[in-house]
């Protein structure tokens, strides 16, 4: 083996600088990120994003002095959802309505379907909204419960101008003029609706369906679906122990949640908004269903049944709102205004397949099914006789509103409603 | 000290700096904004004020250990399956793939062109109860009417294995790669058979490979929300599907800070313990091998 210097053999002033105490490198790193680590600590929060809310009569007279300066300035900014405004048969990129109205207005309409999901979408406009920027967009589409009304709480959204919405008061059906959720329509007017009911397909239950009730039916065992949200499940299990949803009490939420917890063992799956496809290959045999979906299902050869059940059903809306800051407002407000019309409304009725706010636009659909022929002729029957695009008086009476909930609730009805879909 | 002796000194500091600006502003920035938010109270209409309210994490723990157990439990199954399926695959690759071993990267590769949900929606109209899988096999009367793939922890451990293949594959080919074949000519001449000199020379150079897989498969398989919230039913809900709804459904920061604090703390625990069962003094020394 090879000479090893030992310790003994080192000279003096080298073992000192082996042995004395140094800082290396390494430790000067990590000494100095630990320093700027502590000291940033506690120097964060996250601040109220707030902006200006309006209430009362002073909320009126604000927004009479916001319009009062606004002028029509030829182009609208609209976001909305995907399939939600009608296309023509030859150019999906092309609107027959949006164009009638550049026609009738000179407003020119850039249109985006960029809102996929409220939640998503909330989440993109919030940080702009929050440094007092504008979102790009003049008019979009939110559906109410908790994003409008945050929108709302937080002041992101512009009170409309009521002196532009003659249409409006003129045509709109009593289910969306001054709604529970947005008192005097102050900041929304309702793009479309929507029913929250019981789709089935008949060839697999045997049977049919009318009530909250069949889908706790043990034949169903692992055929239901349900949806897995916070808006959507609990109202309708309110609705299935017989409490209206609107004035509920926390007691009866935990009713519905028992109910809920009874229905888990048979529920294959708590659906977003993917439960379509599954009814219509058999996966499920039953499930809560929204109406547009189960018609235009049917529409593509499907043989699926909605039905809205005994105890009740959700009525939902899509709410047409003006964020703050935006560039083009009246332009919004002329739009909203515009699509009021029967003519117009008929058109987009035709193409969505959902409830318009406009029962006048039935008899257009009528007319427009006595000039038709054959399949399209067939369709417009369809559509304007459909319990789902027009319901009855009957269904009317069945129909419900979201509970309209504070932020201190929201709390609570998460912490009863979230664990039954997310456990 | 002279000028120029400082600046020797620091020239190790500045070599550094560019390295540890970006550590700071993606890693460390970041995970410190998330330690913070989660011990913030209150709401997004009037504001989180930092109160040091570590009992959040009390909380989150409280109200979703299942999931975070049932995270780890599927992450774990899949890594498993994963290396089981994945590690002949690279062997096959390495050691017989001969000319065409690009190609046949390639090949393994080609899926992971199309975006990873679209995949996972592929999964749902292959496995689907009367679909191309399950209906021969209805017919054939191998399987009960009510029998059904889609909607069970299988179908999401599968999707969780289908999907992160590749992330186990081309670490353990790239260090079965590097085994020198002269090794195995040597183990050869002393007498080792083929079996042999597979578990006593290859398996163990290849280990770091098997280590990083195992990492790159793991800790995001654990976190993953897509497969349970596609491919899931109702007891397959993991705990990414859980941050995603504290998020954006209850716009409750803090919360979903915790949660993810809680998540990243309970992956390094776990491979802190793998790096130690595999035997090594310092994660950081496998890695370097």
């Amino acid at each position: 083996m090879p000479d090893v210097p030992t310790y003994d053999d080192l000279p003096a002033d080298v073992m000192r600088g082996l042995i004395s105490p140094r800082m290396s490198r390494r430790s000067m790193l990590q000494l100095g990120g630990a320093s700027a680590l502590a000291m940033a600590l506690a120097a964060c929060g996250v601040s109220s994003k707030k902006g200006a809310t309006a209430t009362g009569t002073s909320a009126s007279a604000q927004a009479k002095q916001f319009w009062s300066d606004k002028k029509q300035l030829g182009t609208l900014d609209f976001a909305n959802w995907p399939l939600y405004i009608d296309v023509s048969p030859k150019n999906k990129n092309d609107h027959p309505s949006l164009n009638l109205f550049t026609q009738q207005t000179g407003i020119k309409v850039k249109y985006s379907e960029v809102i996929q999901e409220n939640a998503s979408f909330f989440g993109k406009i919030q940080p702009e909204l929050a440094a007092g920027q504008s979102t790009g967009y003049d008019l979009m589409v939110i559906t109410n419960g908790t994003y409008l009304d945050k929108l709302r709480e937080l002041g992101y959204l512009i009170a409309l101008d009521q002196s532009r919405m003659t249409n409006f008061y003129q045509n709109a059906s009593p289910l969306v003029k001054n709604p529970s959720y947005d008192r005097g329509n102050v900041y929304s007017m309702a793009w479309q609706s929507g029913m929250t009911g019981i789709g089935y397909d008949p060839k697999h239950t045997g049977r049919v369906i009318t009530s909250w009730a069949d889908l706790m039916d043990p034949a169903f065992k692992g055929k239901v679906g349900m949806f897995g949200d916070t808006q959507d499940l609990p109202n309708s299990a309110l609705l299935a122990v017989g409490v209206n949803p609107e004035t509920s009490t926390e007691d009866d939420w935990k009713k519905a949640a028992d109910w809920l917890k009874k229905q888990r063992p048979l529920v294959r799956k708590y659906y977003e908004q993917d439960y379509i496809d599954p009814l219509s290959k058999g996966d499920i045999w039953a499930s809560m269903a929204w109406s547009g979906d189960i018609f235009q299902a049917n529409a593509s050869g499907a043989t699926l049944k909605f039905v809205v059940p005994k105890e009740g059903a959700v009525l939902w809306t899509d709410n047409m709102c003006i964020p703050q800051h935006a560039a083009h407002p009246v332009d919004a407000m002329t739009y909203m205004d515009f699509v009021y019309t029967p003519e117009i409304a008929a058109m987009l009725a035709e193409s969505i397949n959902y409830i318009t706010p406009v029962p006048a636009a039935r008899r257009i659909i009528l007319q427009d099914a006595a000039k038709a022929s054959g399949g399209d002729k067939a369709s417009l029957t369809d559509l304007a006789t459909s319990s789902l695009i027009f319901p009855s008086p009957s269904d009317f009476s069945r129909l419900h509103r979201y509970r309209v909930l504070t932020a201190e609730e929201q709390k609570t009805w998460n912490s009863l409603f979230e664990p039954i879909y997310q456990s | 000290m002279s000028r120029s002796r400082l600046q020797a000194r620091l020239a190790p500091y500045y070599l550094v700096l560019p390295g540890w600006l970006w550590l700071v502003l993606f890693f460390v920035v970041p995970t410190f904004v998330m330690l913070s938010v989660s011990t913030q109270t209150g709401d997004i209409v009037s504001g989180f004020k930092q109160t040091f309210h570590w009992h959040t994490y009390v909380e989150a723990w409280d109200s979703y250990h299942v999931q975070f157990v049932r995270s780890l439990v599927y992450g774990l199954v899949a890594t498993l399956l994963c290396l089981l399926i994945g590690y002949p695959v690279a062997y096959w690759i390495a050691f017989r793939g001969g000319p065409y071993k690009s190609s046949l990267l390639f090949l393994l590769l080609l899926p992971f062109f199309v975006s990873f949900v679209i995949r996972t929606l592929s999964w749902n109209f292959i496995l689907s109860d009367n679909g191309i899988v399950l209906s021969p096999l209805r017919h054939l009367g191998l399987i009960g009417s009510r029998f059904h793939v889609l909607q069970t922890p299988y179908a999401v451990i599968g999707g969780l294995t289908y999907n992160f293949i590749p992330f186990m594959v081309l670490p353990i080919y790239v260090a079965l790669e590097r085994v020198d074949r002269a090794l195995l000519e040597a183990s050869a001449d002393l007498y080792a058979s083929s079996r042999e000199a597979f578990r006593k020379v290859v398996f163990p150079l290849s280990l770091p490979g098997v280590f990083a897989g195992v990492l790159l498969t793991f800790v995001p398989a654990s976190a993953d929300y897509v497969n349970a919230s596609i491919l899931g039913g109702t007891r397959t809900t993991m705990i990414g599907n859980i941050i995603q709804t504290e998020y954006f459904t209850n716009l409750d920061y803090p919360m979903a800070a915790a949660l993810s604090f809680i998540l990243m703390a309970l992956l390094l625990v776990g491979v802190f313990a793998y790096a130690r069962a595999l035997g090594t003094e310092d994660v950081f020394e496998v890695n370097a091998r």
